[in-house]
Formats: C-alpha cells, structure tokens, sequence
C-alpha cells in the first residue's frame, strides 16, 4: 500500500501494484479500501473516486490543516489518517462480501451499430455472430467509470476479443454505443469521440443528470449483455424517450 | 430579471466553483477556470463567494440588465466599459437597467469571469450551476451563451454593495467604486508567467535530464488548448520506461505527458482518470495564472514543495477571509 500526493488537494492511495493478475480480488480490496474511507469521513474529505488498483482522495487543505493543527504538517496528517482508516478492518475472516448486482444491459448488435464488427472477428479468426455469442455470454465488471460521465470500463472480457483502439479515433460516436478497447469493453453514455471498435449499441441511457444517482453504472458491479433485435432496440429506446419526457 | 446577451463573444458560458462529489462517476469537477477569480469577484458585488457568474474566454461580449445590477469582474487585461466609462478590473460598478457592459479582447491573458449581484439563476444540476461543456448539461441549457440569450438573475441581495456604490458617486447615473481588492487577486495574467509546482506520483519515471528540461526551458501553448487542458509546445519530455500505467485519478493542475512527450497541463474540465505519467502537479494558487494561458505565451515551470504549496495556499485564504470580513463590516 503506497500514497503519493496528487498536487496539493489530493492523494492517491494506490491499494495494489497490478490490476489484470487477479482484477476480481484487486477491485474487491480497492472498493473495500474506497468503502472505509467513506464512512470514515475523515475531516476535510471532499470526495473519493476509485480507479483499478487505487482510490483518489480529493481534501481541501484549509480544512485539513485545522484539523491536523501543524499546518506544515498537513499533508502528512491527511495521509495518515488515509492509512490507519484502510489498515482498520481488514481482519481476515471479518471481509463482508461485497454486494454487486448484475445489471443486465440489452445490446442490438446489428450490422447498422456494429461498425468494426467484422475487424473484431477477423482478428480472433471467427465469425461475427460467435462475436455476439462470445461478449453476451460472459459476465463483465466495472472497474472504473471515467472518460465521460457513466462511461464505465469493463473487465471480463474473453481474451479472443481482446482488439486493439483504432489507429484514427472517430469524431462523433453516437450515446450508446458498446466498444471494444484493447482488453476491455465498455459503452459511451454520450456522444463522444472515440477509439474503441464498435460492435453494437444499448438502448438504455447510461447518464441522465437529473437522476440521482446519474449514472445506471458504478465501479464493482457486474454486467451481462443480452443480444436485442433491432425491433426490441426501437421499443426500448422509444420507452426510454418516453419516460425521461414524462418527468421533465 | 434578467440579462440580455446583445453578443455572446467568443466563448461564455455560465460557472461556479465547479462540481463536487460526483468524480466517481466520471463527471468533472469543471466551473471557473479560475475560482479564486469568481470568489473575489462575488464579494465585490455583495454575493456568497460561491454564486454563479459568467466566464468570458477572449472577449467580444456585449450585456444589459432588466433591473439595476451590480458587477465586477477578475481575469486577463481586458477592455471592459460601462457605457462610456472604463470598468478597471476588480472595482465594482452600478448599472442601470438597460445599460451596456461591454468587453473587448484581451492584451495579456484569455479569461475574465464576471459577477452580478444575486447571481445567475439557473438550475442547480448534480450540486452545481456550473456548465458541463463536454457532457453538455448544467448551466445555461448545457451549453456555450449565444447572442439574444436571455439569462435569468437571482433577485439581488439587499446589500450594501449598491448602497456603498451610489454614495461614492451620487451624481452620475453610473457608480463605478474607487475600492478594490488586491491587484494579484484580481489581474493574475502576465506576459511570461512561470508556474510553480510540486512532484507528481510518475516523477521518478522520467530521468535527470529530462527533469531539468521542466524547469530550465521554456514551453509554448499550444492553439488547440481548451478548458480541458493547455497543451505545450517545447521541450519534449520521454519517459525512461514505456510500460503500461494503469490509468488513476487526475486533477486540475496534473502535468501528464503523453508519449508524443509533449506535456498537458490539465485544467477544469479534464477527464476524471488518465494513464498518461503524472510528472508534476501546478499548485492551486498558480491555477490563476494557468487560467489565462492562451496560445503562443511562453510559460516557465519551478518546483517548490508541497509544504510551501499548503503555506502559499494559506496565507491567501487568510488573506481572503479578512477581505470577506472587511467588505462586511462597510455594509454595517
């Protein structure tokens, strides 16, 4: 366990080294360490955001700096706070199990959506259709969200998939769309540029800034994709339309 | 009560001091590039330090009020008339309804923000008024201000601000305040600035003499710098190892450096996670002058240590709080 400062008003708290050894238990020991110092409240704490292998603690000085009494010692208060918190309850046999739905996540992969399909095919040496068989039958975690609000990266990916980001990222992707970038999968909540292969797209709304919380995904749940026709695509999207417009 | 966009300018859009809270979702902190600046601007005026004004990126914006309004605004050296008069940056002037406010382009700097007493009044949106160009919410309908927008205000506080304004000059239709908060505070821009900061977490994975090159050369903005980051021209910056970095948080102020090894110095609307190296971090109160960085200045980069980053940092906060205290107790 290591922390560096990031700047002067944050310090990552880098929980382990490497992530892609053992992603499960890495996420479960970084959301494990994230959730600790959630309820810890340290004083001064603005906010968390957990990453892969480490958790970002965002303070503001000022209000640490009274707490910590030595001003010139403020960053060293913060972060040992950090650490006596993480270090607190890790008893082995007293880990509770952390609770992660799975999300199931609709997916319409037609030849209309799935732009790079055929490229993602080509390279694992199989049809497009074992492509879809492959990315809805295995179960995904969300490791971090991040790029734009709700976009959520997504580790699990079967290896044969695995496609390298596209030499020329696109200007425009359209909200929704689900892609294949090197080892993980994910789905852009917005319009956006981006480099990801596109293999198909999600009616659902992944960011909607007047819910709470704004975002369908979090970092730790699981995933599944369901393959949709394009006719259930529609139906969603339309049912989706309707209820944003009902609560405006 | 409103305010009537005649000309939106270049680049305005509505900010506050960003959004907090929900950086575990992806959504950036954002507001004013500067909120320092907009602090000091809101006092001046009789708001919360925290009220949300307009940030204005290379000028071009001409505005009116429906009602008497207060303003006062911090940033770059702008040409900015009340009607016929010059309004120096960091004084405070009373406009009549209907009066025009104008801004011309900046000589040094790119940015100015703008307070008006009560503020404007648009939707608080996952904590903030603040808008979120990129993800296109928040703000004034998630977006930049065009020409003919008509904004809504806050009703304006009963304050002394228009009172202390009338009385310093009872003659003339418009009051322009002969007070003024510190000339730093408000007029951070300067032609060569040299930015201070601390060792980022990937400072060790660049090697001596690339180290030297941060802090003995010069660096160039680069044209498509944004709210996002400046981007730097210069000096290229290579990395002794070229494994893989597991992408973690970044921050306003984060210097990372892309293999094309020409750094970024990322600014409020950055991305909330980056696998880019970290090298070095700009200090929050030499956030001000990054603000202001537009293409082709020269910036100069020094090191200091996070000790003195706190100290710099809390000798301007106490310095801000007797300023608040002070422009409280002339309303009594």
């Amino acid at each position: 366990m290591e922390i560096v400062p990031l700047g002067d008003a944050a310090l990552i708290l880098r929980v382990r080294e490497r992530f892609d050894d053992a992603p499960e238990e890495t996420l479960d020991a970084v959301l494990r360490a994230f959730q600790q110092l959630q309820h810890a409240a340290i004083p001064g704490v603005i906010e968390l955001a957990p990453a892969y292998t480490s958790v970002a603690v965002f303070f503001d000085p000022i209000v640490v700096a009274k707490s910590a009494e030595i001003p010139d010692k403020t960053f060293d208060w913060i972060a040992t706070r950090v650490r006596a918190v993480v270090a607190g309850f890790t008893a082995p046999g007293k880990r509770t199990r952390l609770r992660s739905q799975t999300i199931e996540i609709p997916v319409c992969y037609d030849a209309e959506f799935a732009l790079d399909i055929d490229d993602v095919a080509g390279r694992a040496n199989i049809s497009p259709s074992e492509v879809i068989q492959l990315h809805s039958t295995f179960q995904y975690r969300v490791a971090c969200i991040g790029f734009v609000p709700g976009f959520p990266f997504l580790t699990g990916l079967p290896k044969k998939l695995a496609t390298p980001r596209r030499e020329t990222p696109r200007k425009a992707i359209p909200a929704g769309s689900v892609g294949i970038g090197g080892g993980q999968t994910g789905i852009y909540p917005l319009r956006s540029p981006g480099g990801w292969n596109l293999i198909g797209r999600t009616p659902l709304s992944l960011f909607n800034p007047q819910k709470n919380p704004p975002t369908l995904l979090r970092a730790g749940q699981r995933v599944r994709f369901r393959a949709i026709t394009r006719d259930e695509f529609a139906t969603l999207a339309e049912a989706g339309a309707a209820e944003e417009s009902s609560k405006r | 009560m409103s305010v009537i966009l005649r000309r939106a300018g270049f680049l305005t859009s509505v900010q506050d001091l960003g959004r907090s809270g929900y950086r575990q979702l992806g959504v950036s902190l954002g507001g004013a590039l500067e909120s320092f600046g907009l602090r000091v601007a809101n006092l001046l005026v009789g708001n919360n330090q925290g009220a949300a004004g307009l940030e204005i990126t290379l000028g071009g914006l001409q505005l009116r009020f429906s009602d008497e309004r207060m303003v006062a605004w911090c940033g770059g050296e702008f040409d900015v008339q009340v009607g016929s008069k010059a309004l120096p940056v960091g004084h405070t002037a009373r406009l009549q309804a209907g009066e025009e406010l104008r801004f011309g382009r900046p000589r040094i700097g790119c940015r100015a923000w703008l307070a008006v007493s009560g503020g404007i009044d648009v939707p608080v949106v996952l904590g903030s008024r603040s808008t979120d160009l990129r993800a296109g919410f928040g703000g004034f309908e998630g977006r930049t201000l065009r020409d003919q927008d008509v904004i809504p205000l806050t009703l304006s506080p009963a304050s002394f601000a228009f009172a202390k304004a009338a009385a310093h000059s009872p003659t003339t239709a418009t009051g322009i305040s002969s007070w003024t908060a510190p000339h730093d505070w408000v007029s951070p821009a300067t032609p060569k600035p040299t930015l201070r900061f601390v060792r980022g977490p990937d400072w060790d994975r660049f090697n001596a003499s690339t180290l030297q090159r941060l802090t003995n050369e010069a660096f160039t903005v680069s044209p498509d710098s944004d709210r996002m980051g400046v981007r730097l021209d210069g000096p290229e910056l290579y990395r002794v190892d070229q494994s893989d970095l597991i992408s973690e948080a970044v921050t306003p102020g984060t210097i990372q450096v892309p293999p094309s090894g020409k750094p970024i110095l990322l600014l409020g609307d950055c991305q909330t996670i980056g696998g880019y190296p970290k090298m070095a971090h700009v200090i929050t109160v030499d956030l001000s002058i990054a603000a202001q960085l537009r293409a082709g200045d020269h910036v100069r980069f020094s090191e200091v240590s996070l000790t003195d980053a706190h100290r710099l940092l809390f000798e301007r906060e106490r310095e801000f709080e007797r300023f608040r205290i002070g422009i409280s107790l002339q309303s009594t």
